[in-house]
């Protein structure tokens, strides 16, 4: 708890801070900018959060968005699917690759960091085959799709924005209030005793790998929205890294047994108006991944700290 | 003695004092290691005070007490892992300060943990020498070959049979247990510090510890032995010390030392019965009503059918007598055997986290298909696990969390905790099983051996049992800690549930059971009923002896 709220106030802290030091970041559309990109990139972040809450971890994100994208613009510009249809196979399609991931880490007992390397080059590769390696643009079609998904606004939020705090809602019931997310902690924390407290650890294993990749494939249809195209051998790529970094630094433990939604927002509103704000201080924007990753170490590092002084102080 | 304050030294404790003036008497020279009037305080807690112990060349000194007592933060003092708030530690004669756990490896000190501390890929004599490699090749720092040769001579000293080159992963708790005293000799100690060493050992293993121990004495090592095994303590103390509550309360000599006066010190008081087999079915007669219901069961249950019946089990397909027993309702039957007997693998295959090769388990006469711990669960088979740190607990969680985790539909609607309900089930559970925590939602792996092992125990019995397995029930589990979760037990069999207990600990396997099974490499060796109980019978049959 007090991990999370050091957390929110140095969120608030940059906030204040990137206000302060430029006007321009005060703009409206400045906000529409962040507020876009934190609930786009926050609805990875989520997957992979309650992924690694339950111990695992997924690299292949960023492949199965390209992936998922790639058949989404293939089914609507190729195939001529209508956008809802389009929608499902393309969702279904990403929980098939959770489900393979997580068959994978549970029934082969492939170690996980391996199983999603291997579908990180798999699926990129996939994705470049099917679309012949070029580009897939939507062109001027699709408006009410696009519309609905990307330029229409709720209570003058953006459009992805709103879905990820819809998911955030769902998630915090699922993680928080019910006894699947009791579950999902418990086989994090502890697989074994997990196990032997009667838990079915494969099944919410593989349940979180489903969860994951569903969410990038939602992520690459949004995406796919805003962006009108995509790059089969390009879209997507390092988002896995955005998505665990917004994991990590929101308090989910690599170890397992440890997050919440709420660190998960907030990790992902950090790394996100992180850069924005340093850029805003005249830090070069060629920076911006040594200024996440610096954020990342020292985030770690506190932790670590934290979690040392907790450990003397109850150990009596 | 070049201490000048040594004589000037006011008596802290009277007991102390006698300790002083005995090993004074036994020679003229120093105490190898004294610890004088440490304190130690943690957040909220004063773990010792004012505490004093002494120990002499080739000396052997048990310190007891219960689980809270201060032993181990009195011995992670002495081994460099706390610095003290108060007190002195001398070597020698001379004051130390031992702020690390090398700075007192320098002075001659080795703490062996309880919980073992090994690398498991790694192979037993590279284990051995971890850090201290012999190496040729300057920088290249490559192995030498005379590691295997040193290590192998050090591991028979300790009667280890695993050879240097074997991965200490592949070995039994017993052996690698072995590993962790030979990687201490191998140190040159002068003073060993061992907590609970045996509390995996079978008894062989524990025969040669104890020639070990003699071994080392007789060179002039000085050993502090912890152990809650009083058997133990009584054969291989030169002394004792005991602690309570953080303060010296009391010392035995050799000829002091019983099992009765060494639990009137650990716990103040003389414990009339340790062991309460049968006292829950003759309840105190000031409550009949009570009494007519929990010692006759239930009516309707099927009375006829046995808790448990498991007929031609095989658990491995080299086994070649299949094992067929059976547990009547409200019996505990003691399954004994050595370390490595097979006795886990049984309870784990019948709990379904074990494939068995062949075999019928049937629960109250209904025959069960146990492919995963959730059929066995589901019908009232329920196991606590023998490493309850690993196996039993989500040690990072809250005592409420561990206790719920295999009740939660009972506590939600709609699959949704209720958090009240929760919070009642966890508090009901802890107040009925006398857990000590402050608070239910106090961290699991902070509380005592005794009290996590309650909460294993609270986490089934909010469910309904019908057989419930205990692996080493009171492994690492204080005095007061173990009487309690026997009366627990025994009030279990007053309500009809039947007891399965596997236990290395033979004065519990004898006090405890109705029956005892004893296995011998994977098979049943025989049964013994009450009247044949004795320790040699048990060992006979668990050493291949026959019955």
């Amino acid at each position: 708890m007090k991990k999370l709220l050091g957390l929110a106030l140095f969120l608030l802290l940059i906030y204040a801070l990137l206000l302060v030091a430029n006007p321009g970041a005060r703009s409206a559309q400045n906000h529409q900018n962040l507020g876009q990109r934190i609930g786009l990139h926050g609805i990875n972040s989520l997957g992979v959060g309650i992924l690694i809450i339950t111990g695992g971890i997924d690299l292949s994100i960023g492949s199965t968005v390209g992936l998922c994208a790639t058949v989404m613009a293939i089914l609507l510009v190729d195939v001529g699917m209508n956008p809802a249809a389009a929608m499902l196979v393309t969702l279904a399609l990403g929980a098939t690759i959770g489900l393979v991931n997580g068959l994978l880490v549970t029934r082969l007992r492939v170690q996980a960091f391996v199983v999603t390397l291997c579908g990180l080059f798999i699926y990129r590769g996939a994705a470049r085959w099917l679309a012949g390696d070029r580009v897939k643009g939507l062109g001027n079609d699709f408006t009410t799709f696009k519309s609905l998904l990307h330029n229409q606004d709720f209570l003058g939020m953006p459009m992805s924005l709103v879905i990820f705090l819809a998911l955030c809602a769902l998630a915090t019931v699922l993680l928080h209030l019910s006894v699947y997310g009791r579950y999902l902690f418990a086989v994090g924390s502890n697989e074994q005793a997990a196990r032997y407290a009667g838990i079915a650890v494969d099944r919410y294993k593989t349940l979180a790998y489903v969860l994951c990749s569903t969410l990038a494939a939602l992520f690459s249809v949004i995406y796919l929205a805003e962006n009108n195209s995509v790059q089969p051998s390009e879209t997507g790529s390092f988002f896995e890294l955005y998505a665990i970094a917004g994991a990590v630094l929101g308090g989910c433990s690599l170890r397992g047994g440890e997050g919440s939604v709420l660190g998960i927002i907030i990790g992902t509103a950090i790394i996100w108006i992180l850069p924005n704000f340093t850029k805003m201080w005249g830090v070069p924007s060629e920076l911006e991944y040594t200024v996440i990753g610096g954020a990342l170490l020292i985030g770690a590092l506190l932790d670590e700290l934290l979690r040392r002084r907790n450990l003397a102080k109850a150990t009596a | 003695m070049s201490v000048p304050s040594d004589s000037s030294l006011p008596p802290s404790t009277g007991h102390a004092s006698d300790a002083q003036s005995a090993a004074a008497g036994l020679s003229a020279e120093p105490p190898i290691i004294e610890a004088r009037g440490i304190s130690k305080s943690f957040p909220g807690i004063k773990a010792l005070d004012g505490v004093n112990l002494s120990l002499a060349r080739g000396e052997v000194l048990c310190v007891v007490g219960e689980n809270g007592a201060g032993k181990s933060t009195l011995m992670k003092i002495v081994g460099g892992l706390y610095t003290p708030d108060a007190g002195e530690i001398l070597i020698d004669g001379m004051p130390a300060k031992l702020t690390s756990v090398q700075d007192a490896q320098a002075a001659g000190v080795t703490l062996i943990h309880q919980e073992l501390n090994l690398a498991p890929s790694l192979d037993v004599a590279g284990n051995i020498f971890l850090g201290r490699e012999p190496r040729w090749g300057g920088p290249l720092g490559l192995l030498d070959r005379r590691m295997y040769a040193d290590a192998e001579a050090i591991t028979r000293r300790v009667g280890l049979s695993a050879s240097g080159r074997a991965s200490v992963g592949s070995l039994s708790i017993g052996q690698q247990q072995l590993v962790e005293i030979a990687r201490s000799l191998s140190l040159q100690s002068r003073v060993l510090i061992m907590d609970e060493p045996t509390s995996s050992l079978s008894q062989r293993e524990t025969d040669r510890l104890f020639a070990v121990i003699r071994d080392l004495k007789a060179s002039g090592v000085g050993i502090l032995y912890i152990s809650h095994r009083l058997p133990e303590v009584q054969l291989i103390a030169d002394r004792v010390t005991v602690l309570r509550d953080g303060r010296n309360a009391g010392e035995l000599r050799r000829d002091e030392i019983s099992h009765a006066s060494l639990v009137r010190l650990m716990i103040g008081r003389e414990l009339k019965q340790f062991f309460v087999r049968g006292a829950a079915q003759n309840p105190a007669p000031q409550t009949p009503a009570a009494s007519a219901s929990s010692s006759k069961p239930d009516p309707k249950v099927n009375l006829a059918a046995p808790a448990l019946e498991v007929t031609g089990l095989r658990v491995t397909a080299a086994q070649k007598q299949p094992i067929t027993f059976q547990v009547k309702r409200g019996e505990i039957v003691g399954l004994a055997g050595l370390v490595g007997a097979g006795r886990t693998e049984l309870a784990e295959a019948l709990f379904g986290v074990r494939p068995m090769v062949a075999g019928q388990i049937r629960v109250a006469g209904e025959l069960l298909r146990i492919r995963v711990p959730q059929d066995a669960i589901r019908a009232g088979l329920l196991l606590a696990p023998e490493d309850r740190r690993s196996q039993g607990l989500l040690l990072e969680q809250s005592v409420r969390r561990n206790i719920s985790l295999a009740s939660l539909l009972r506590v939600s609607r709609l699959r949704l905790i209720r958090r009240r309900q929760e919070i009642a089930l966890a508090e009901q559970m802890c107040q009925q099983l006398s857990v000590r925590t402050v608070s239910v939602d106090k961290q699991v792996g902070l509380l005592s051996g005794g009290n996590q092992q309650k909460v294993v125990l609270a986490r089934w019995l909010s469910r309904e049992p019908k057989l419930l397995m205990l692996d080493e029930p009171t492994r690492g589990v204080d005095v007061g800690a173990k009487s309690e979760i026997y009366a627990i037990m025994d009030q279990l069999t007053a309500r009809g549930v039947g007891i399965l207990m596997i236990s290395s600990d033979l004065e519990e396997v004898l006090g405890m059971s109705d029956r005892v099974l004893v296995m011998y490499q994977g098979e049943l060796a025989g049964e013994l009923q009450r009247e044949q109980f004795s320790e040699q019978a048990v060992m006979n049959l668990a050493t291949g002896g026959g019955a």
